[in-house]
């Protein structure tokens, strides 16, 4: 650490003692992102497998799965996955890839460790709520992993669960008794653990900013946290209702989402007048602010990284910042483009498509200065800032099919095809986890102490990069001719001459899926092998490079940094180093940053 | 933006002491001293306000989109389907809605008071003490009031699942009910803050504007409930 | 490495390009009045998205490929026009994009959605449930007879819930497990779901339209090529859900009417 002379006081705080304190029921922001991590890690690595058997059911519809028998006789007798446990397993990978991985890590795991960091504060706003929020996520989680084990299995409606399929019960079909209330009350349980976590981060970057830290001056990952908590407070108090009510219409009687006159297996059922495009309404005023939920975090992730790595600032941090903010407002009016065919009425289609490809503006500008910052930079090639470019790469990919989608007409077509699925796929799940990768090798020497092998990285990262396009742009091609997604088995005529095509998806989806072993590897090995991390491997200027890696309990040691850059300050001429880092008191001549 | 940054005055930095009032290190050998509201909790910048102070706002924002939702719902649960039957409100809510506007007065004149002893114009705080138990006793009561309507309706027949106005009457109270209790559990650590003298005016603040702020929503919902539109 | 990720790049942007210019999986011929609208918009979007995807994904990898490792006494360049030009750049390239993208699609939607089935549209009603679809014509006297949920029974056949003996307009309706239309005549389909959400999807006819339980949509088409097609399901309804299917039988108009009758012989 440098430059004590301005901290006139200090107060290091020693740990709490004892196990459960430090490790458990902590306090501490950054054993709560750790723990958010590695529920992540988890969840990936579930929702990774699930799409593994998945995707051998639908080429290799009786190859007997070792094992799978075990965990559920009805659903895969043998290993051999039925129709309807394909299903289930769908919905599950869905909704943890969803919610327990591209909320928790990029958002929950990342911005819990840094954001406190970044902004120079000792921890987060209220501790207590963040632990809270972690621990409630964590009973979320069991209660939805639970579904696997009680009756016939987890819910096959899909992560969206759409009423009255969702609403009905065990009738509607396996895994829609039990399981789908487990998935519902698990959901409404996420909710309340992501709005307190929103509500920590919020008031953390309003009021926690150490001296000289304004607005302005904080980096662009912890902007994009703050965007997101912003989003996430609007966004999951609205979830929380729509899960409440569904789950009474499941267990009380009640109709607010089924509607009268459903008859399912020639029964009657006893419920009137609800209305199942209210669920649609409500999940998707959720669901599309939650795409940017996921992507956010990673483009400024991403920012942060690449301007690391380019040694200049973005072309301008602040349209980095009003693109960030512009596609946060956008979100909440183009949820409707999900709903195109459902049956609204068609002028609230038009109306949403509008907003829908206006939102590609603030993303194109954002593309741009990502590409165009490149141009006269100094890029320094490491895994973290590959996968930084990666992300870009597999941005646009992923966003110009949105061009497709956000028509009206041509969603006629496209609707409900692999289309769909390759766009979501390529734009928030692929490039959201390439941020969550790009985070890992940029920031596990901080959160760890310890490097992680650069080599391996480099390996992952190729192979993924690869791996990840051939899995997801052919779907693209399925979606052109027309193949239906959430089939378990392709049966129609016209798909038939596609199923080699699955074939391949299948093969590289096994592929890229066996080469996370080596980040896994990588990961564990560099926690406990990897050579001594200092404090500042990457020449960064943010403060979470000041201080000693990995950081002391306190992260200042009682020191209230003081902040008097700009954030990115690389590229500086005269100075010792070509940066100068946020809390040096040297006087520069000021990167220009083109407002 | 300049090229540097003056530097800022240090010696203003809140002493360990002052930055975590509460944490049993405070009240020590000094004596108890009651911490006015610009407690110092991990502060890092002198001119920000209280986590606290901007918290509850956040928080309430949150609030305010689940009950926007559930209206909504509401609303077009009545517009899409033939099925709404409309039904007279048990009379006890308009008395409940009296307690607790009632309520948000009696807390209102504790803040003051409190307000007034933390900027040392009275000597003791146990007068407003005694405005936060009645705060909390009408809070109890508007909850019990709230059961009673709850009785008199069952006792017409009309249950959670009897018809869309009953369903949305019920998760109406009992979500609003809920969020009562955690302003009871905030009221009660308030007033055992107080008694320890630990308390920060920021808390105060927060948990009162919490409950006028529950007392809004409350008139909001009964309109909905009762409106005929 | 830059380089060869830069070329990488590049090799994965031509290679998905070159499907699509050779129309190795494309949507299927298109047999519907208002289909050529989608058609004529799906490949102007797919030229500008196309572009767009090329442009961004080769500058990228030229700018890797030049900027990577440059010698660190450099000085910093800045990409002429700087922020300012991005800006004005997506302003202008998108923007007038998206707008006419927007503003034309329009006509696609419209054709569908905004005009009413005309006079002499044949009503067909269409019934979705786990897992099939049921059809019914109205028969000699034109009207549907009214539907009784708690009447459907599946054994009985009795897929609509129809009361034939009490309600005269239900005697003559003909239901049916396949959808045969005459061809160029404007179609009004009835949608009714008897359970949850299904959706209706004939990729040759370019039409999608999801059944909403609880509330029942319309749809009219015109059908101009003689043959079967698939009707294939695409909203979420169950375990069966990848089988549920019909066919769509479009018929000359003589066809048609011999069809039906025989049909209507059957019931």
């Amino acid at each position: 650490m440098h430059d004590m002379s301005h901290a006139t006081e200090h107060h290091a705080h020693t740990p709490p003692q004892g196990f459960i304190r430090n490790y458990v029921f902590s306090l501490d922001h950054k054993v709560i992102g750790k723990q958010y991590y590695g529920l992540g890690l988890v969840a990936v690595i579930t929702g990774m497998v699930l799409s593994w058997i998945m995707r051998i059911h639908l080429v290799w519809p009786n190859f007997a799965i070792p094992g799978l028998g075990l965990l559920s006789k009805a659903g895969a007798p043998g290993g051999i996955v039925t129709p309807e446990y394909y299903l289930q397993l769908m919905t599950m990978h869905g909704t943890l890839m969803v919610f327990f991985v591209l909320t928790n890590v990029p958002f929950a795991g990342f911005g819990n460790y840094f954001l406190p960091i970044q902004i120079g504060a000792e921890d987060m706003a209220f501790p207590r709520f963040n632990m809270m929020s972690f621990w409630t996520t964590f009973v979320a989680f069991l209660v939805l992993i639970a579904a696997f084990f009680v009756g016939d299995g987890p819910p096959l409606a899909g992560w969206t669960s759409y009423a009255p399929l969702s609403a009905v019960g065990g009738a509607a079909g396996p895994g829609e008794a039990t399981g789908q209330t487990l998935w519902a009350i698990s959901i409404a349980i996420f909710c309340i653990g992501q709005l307190l976590g929103s509500l920590n981060f919020i008031s953390t970057t309003l009021d926690l900013r150490t001296k000289g830290m304004t607005l302005w001056r904080m980096p662009l990952s912890t902007w994009s946290w703050f965007i997101t908590s912003c989003i996430g407070l609007t966004a999951f108090a609205v979830l929380l209702p729509a899960c409440i009510l569904l789950i009474l219409d499941r267990t009380a009687g009640t109709s607010f989402f089924i509607p009268s006159g459903l008859v399912i297996n020639d029964k009657l059922q006893p419920h009137s007048g609800g209305s199942t495009l209210l669920w649609q309404h409500l999940f998707w005023f959720f669901g599309h602010p939650e795409v940017y939920i996921a992507i956010v975090p990673a483009m400024g992730i991403v920012s942060h990284i690449l301007i690391n790595s380019m040694r200049r600032p973005m072309l301008s941090h602040r349209v980095i910042i009003y693109s960030l903010l512009a596609i946060g407002f956008l979100s909440y009016m183009v949820y409707g483009h999900h709903m195109f065919v459902s049956g609204m009425n068609p002028f609230s289609s038009l109306a949403f498509s509008f907003p829908t490809l206006l939102i590609t503006i603030p993303s194109t500008v954002l593309v741009l200065i990502w590409i165009g910052s490149l141009y006269g930079s100094k890029l320094r090639i490491t895994t973290a800032s590959l996968f930084a470019l990666g992300f870009i790469s597999m941005f646009v990919s992923g966003g110009v099919s949105g061009f497709f989608l956000a028509q009206p007409s041509l969603d006629i077509y496209l609707h409900a095809t692999y289309f769909v699925v390759g766009h979501f796929h390529m734009v928030m799940g692929v490039a959201a986890i390439f941020g969550m990768f790009a985070g890992t090798y940029f920031w596990f020497p901080k959160m760890f102490g310890r490097m992680m092998n650069e080599t391996l990285g480099r390996v992952h990262f190729w192979l993924t990069f690869v791996g990840t396009y051939c899995i997801f742009m052919p779907f693209h091609y399925l979606g052109l001719a027309a193949n239906v997604r959430r089939y378990s088995a392709f049966v129609d005529d016209y798909l038939q001459p596609l199923l080699g095509v699955h074939k391949f998806i299948t093969i590289a989806a096994l592929f890229t899926g066996a080469v996370q072993l080596i980040f896994l590897y990588n990961l564990i090995h560099s926690r406990f092998r990897g050579a001594l991390a200092p404090a500042n491997p990457w020449e960064a200027t943010s403060l979470e490079w000041t201080m000693p890696s990995p950081p002391p309990f306190d992260n200042f040691g009682g020191r209230h940094p003081v902040v008097y850059h700009d954030p990115y300050q690389y590229g500086i001429e005269g100075a010792t180093n070509d940066y100068v880092m946020q809390d040096s008191p040297e006087e520069i001549k000021s990167v220009r940053d083109e407002r | 933006m300049a090229t540097t940054v003056p530097e800022p005055p240090v010696h203003d930095l809140p002493s360990d002491n002052n930055r975590f009032p509460g944490n049993g290190k405070i009240g020590h050998g000094g004596g108890r001293i009651l911490r006015p509201a610009e407690g110092h909790l991990r502060a890092v910048d002198d001119y920000s306000p209280s986590p606290s102070g901007t918290g509850i706002w956040v928080g309430l924002t949150a609030i305010t989109m689940s009950f926007a939702a559930f209206t909504s719902a509401m609303i077009v649960r009545k517009g899409g389907a033939s099925d709404w039957r409309h039904f007279t409100i048990p009379s006890i809510l308009y008395l409940n809605t009296v307690v607790l506007l009632v309520s948000s007065v009696t807390l209102e004149v504790a803040r003051r008071r409190i307000a007034a002893f933390m900027n040392g114009n009275t000597p003791r705080p146990a007068v407003a003490s005694k405005w936060l138990y009645a705060t909390l006793f009408l809070g109890l009561c508007f909850l019990g009031g709230q059961y009673a309507g709850w009785l008199q309706l069952k006792s017409q027949g009309l249950f959670l699942a009897t018809s869309p106005s009953s369903s949305f009457f019920y998760v109406f109270t009992a979500v609003h009910g809920l969020h009562i209790v955690g302003g009871l559990a905030g009221l009660i650590y308030v007033i055992r803050k107080l008694h320890r003298l630990v308390l920060r005016r920021s808390t105060l603040d927060a948990a009162s504007r919490y409950w006028h702020f529950m007392d809004a929503v409350w008139v909001y919902l009964l309109f909905m409930l009762w409106a005929k539109f | 490495m830059a380089k060869f990720l830069a070329v990488t790049i590049v090799i994965i942007a031509i290679a998905s390009a070159v499907p699509i210019l050779r129309h190795t999986w494309a949507p299927p011929q298109d047999i519907s009045t208002h289909g050529p609208l989608i058609d004529e918009q799906m490949s102007d979007t797919m030229a500008e998205a196309g572009i767009s995807f090329l442009a961004a994904q080769i500058i990228l990898a030229i700018f890797i490929w030049m900027f990577a490792g440059a010698r660190p006494e450099g000085k910093i360049k800045t990409f002429p026009g700087g922020a300012k030009a991005m800006v004005i750049a997506s302003l202008l390239l998108v923007g007038t994009e998206v707008l006419a993208l927007g503003i034309f699609g329009q006509r696609a939607w419209a054709s569908v959605y905004f005009t009413p089935p005309g006079p002499n549209a044949m009503p067909v009603q269409v019934q979705a449930g786990q897992f099939a679809f049921y059809f019914r014509y109205p028969g000699a006297d034109g009207k549907f007879g009214p539907l009784h949920p708690e009447q459907i029974n599946e054994g009985n056949q009795n897929f609509f819930g129809l009361d034939t003996a009490n309600d005269p307009d239900s005697k003559d309706d003909i239901v049916t497990a396949e959808l045969a239309i005459p061809v160029n005549r404007e179609i009004h389909l009835l949608m009714h779901s008897k359970d949850v959400g299904h959706s209706f999807y004939v990729p040759e006819l370019r039409v999608q339209q999801d059944f909403v339980p609880g509330l029942d949509v319309s749809l009219h088409f015109t059908a101009t090529k003689v043959g079967k097609y698939e009707i294939v399901c695409t909203q979420l309804c169950g375990l069966g859900h990848y089988n549920m299917k019909a066919y769509l039988e479009v018929m000359s108009p003589d066809d048609f009417n011999s069809w039906l009758k025989q049909q209507a012989a059957l019931q």
